[in-house]
């Protein structure tokens, strides 16, 4: 009953701030902003692909301790979805995304400052469960039948990246899921549902036990590249370029290296 | 004259507002008016803020192309099976609930209901720890040679267990309001359970039974979560059009706006046609 009751306050307390900052932002930009941001330290807001979550929180850490009163807010989800909240305009500083189309497209409706620099780069993998239940040996073995192979659809970068796999190896597979993102494809395996899928070298490595990696030596002629860019009309573009600098540097590449990524 | 006139005009009044129940019509609060009316405005607002984003010169195109015909088909053909799944089963349970006492009854009617608030993704995880292949009932049921993992089964199985609980909540809502009266009298006539059943129970319970079946089948239409994480997403056999749109959406955003006005199109279909409310004739 407290609980509920305590709940209940917060929940108010939290409306009325809003109301109440949302009149101080008014004022404040009708009288011109007093407040220097540098004496309560600066926020940058990064939009970055869902395959960067580990390395691009360690980054953010790294970033803020070489950087006193700086805070990184980092913001994960599909390349695609950023992109959506991005042209709606959600206060994004830098964008991260997990191949060079889906940047193209901002790039081209002017939403990004400058041109965008590859950070890195992903290849594709098998996986397998632990016990590899479908004696899956090459990218071959996939297209037999009764090999349950889960993929991601063309329309996502891992995707896209199949197909370019599937034209050096020379066989097409037939899977029986086309997911929306590579970590769904990653989940069908973790789970056991599916005998294979096709993920990255850095999803192999992230997920350490619970799937046994089978690398595709054509894999080296379908690389996803990973390109960084400051959001146009960002409020930080001196501070995102720095970050972008940062993760193209020497610090962002050991990290992004360690987790598997390729150089650019 | 003038007086008669008025007079007039009362009692035609008075006959219009009479003839719904035979009584006088109960006026509402302004006040309830208003907020009905902001109520109303919250949820029709951002469908219309969407039906402005169609591009309307590609729609035709769009909502013909073959994969979201064969999203569409295989919708309706899902949604359909799972409906029908949940009245086999969910009148008894509902009969069950409001009808008998048995230990732990309460209990029940709260697990029976889960499925509502828990995340569909959970729903998905749920299902997949028992019906997936190294699941409960999944190693069973692949010894038998039942393949669930990534077929159209696996899809139903999502939308009922969503949906389910919609029929049964309907169902056993119409029968206690009804109460057991006629079943009480008709027993006493020498009627056998499954007379009663049959003959005062059913036709009884049909109006909250229609209303239970078209929210049962417009929640599987919408069935998205669960289906992703346990039924996965290939064209034609699991890909449904929730997760057409939200594949879609990956590249492109009009095709994605036009396939969700014809899902929510179907829905109104659906919902205009089949479902009335209870009171209303």
């Amino acid at each position: 009953m407290t609980g509920f009751r305590s709940v209940r306050v917060a929940l108010g307390l939290a409306a009325a701030s809003a109301l109440l900052t949302g009149c101080a932002g008014t004022a404040g930009a009708s009288s011109g902003s007093t407040a220097s941001s540098s004496e309560q330290g600066e926020t940058l807001t990064v939009f970055a692909a869902a395959s960067l979550l580990e390395t691009f929180t360690e980054l953010a850490d790294r970033f803020e301790a070489a950087n006193p009163g700086v805070t990184v807010t980092l913001n994960f989800a599909g390349s695609a979805d950023l992109v959506t909240q991005i042209r709606e305009g959600a206060p994004a500083d830098v964008f991260a995304a997990a191949d060079l189309s889906t940047m193209a497209g901002l790039s081209r409706d002017g939403l990004v400052d400058g041109d965008p620099a590859v950070f890195a780069t992903n290849t594709l993998s098998i996986a397998v469960p632990p016990d590899n239940p479908a004696g899956i040996d090459s990218f071959a073995d996939l297209a037999a039948p009764n090999v349950d192979v889960v993929v991601c659809a063309p329309q996502v970068p891992c995707g896209a990246a199949l197909r370019a796999l599937e034209a050096a190896v020379g066989v097409t597979l037939a899977p029986v899921s086309e997911e929306n993102a590579v970590t769904d494809v990653l989940g069908k395996v973790t789970s056991g549902q599916a005998d294979a899928g096709l993920v990255y070298v850095t999803d192999v490595a992230s997920a350490g036990d619970a799937v046994l990696g089978l690398p595709v030596p054509e894999s080296d002629q379908s690389v996803n590249e990973y390109p960084i860019a400051v959001v146009a009309g960002s409020g930080q573009a001196r501070l995102g370029a720095a970050f972008a600098r940062f993760v193209t540097g020497a610090t962002g590449q050991s990290v992004l290296g360690a987790a598997g990524f390729g150089a650019p | 004259m003038g007086r008669r006139d008025l007079a007039g005009r009362r009692d035609l009044t008075a006959g219009r507002a009479g003839s719904r129940d035979g009584g006088v019509t109960l006026g509402v609060p302004r006040w309830t008016l208003i907020l009905a009316a902001l109520g109303a405005l919250f949820i029709v607002l951002p469908i219309v803020g969407m039906t402005l984003r169609v591009d309307w010169s590609r729609f035709g195109a769009l909502v013909t192309s073959e994969p979201a015909v064969a999203a569409l088909l295989l919708s309706l053909r899902t949604a359909t099976m799972s409906t029908v799944l949940c009245l086999l089963f969910g009148v008894p349970m509902a009969l069950a609930l409001a009808r008998s006492r048995f230990p732990g009854q309460r209990l029940v009617r709260a697990v029976v209901l889960l499925p509502l608030v828990l995340p569909p993704v959970v729903g998905g995880i749920a299902l997949l720890s028992t019906f997936g292949r190294r699941g409960l009932l999944g190693e069973t049921f692949g010894v038998l040679g039942i393949q669930i993992a990534f077929s159209t089964t696996a899809v139903v199985l999502a939308q009922t267990f969503v949906a389910l609980p919609f029929l049964v909540l309907s169902v056993e809502a119409t029968l206690r309001a009804s109460g057991a009266r006629f079943e009480a009298v008709a027993a006493t006539l020498g009627a056998t359970p499954g007379t009663v059943f049959r003959r005062v129970t059913l036709p009884l319970v049909l109006p909250g039974l229609v209303s239970g079946a078209v929210l049962a089948f417009a929640r599987a239409l919408g069935e998205f979560g669960a289906t992703l994480t346990f039924a996965g997403s290939l064209q034609g056999v699991t890909r449904t059009l929730p997760l057409e749109i939200y594949l879609q959406r990956e590249t492109d955003a009009d095709a994605a706006v036009a396939l969700a006005l014809l899902l929510v199109a179907v829905a109104l279909i659906v919902m205009v046609a089949t479902h009335r409310p209870r009171g209303l004739s």
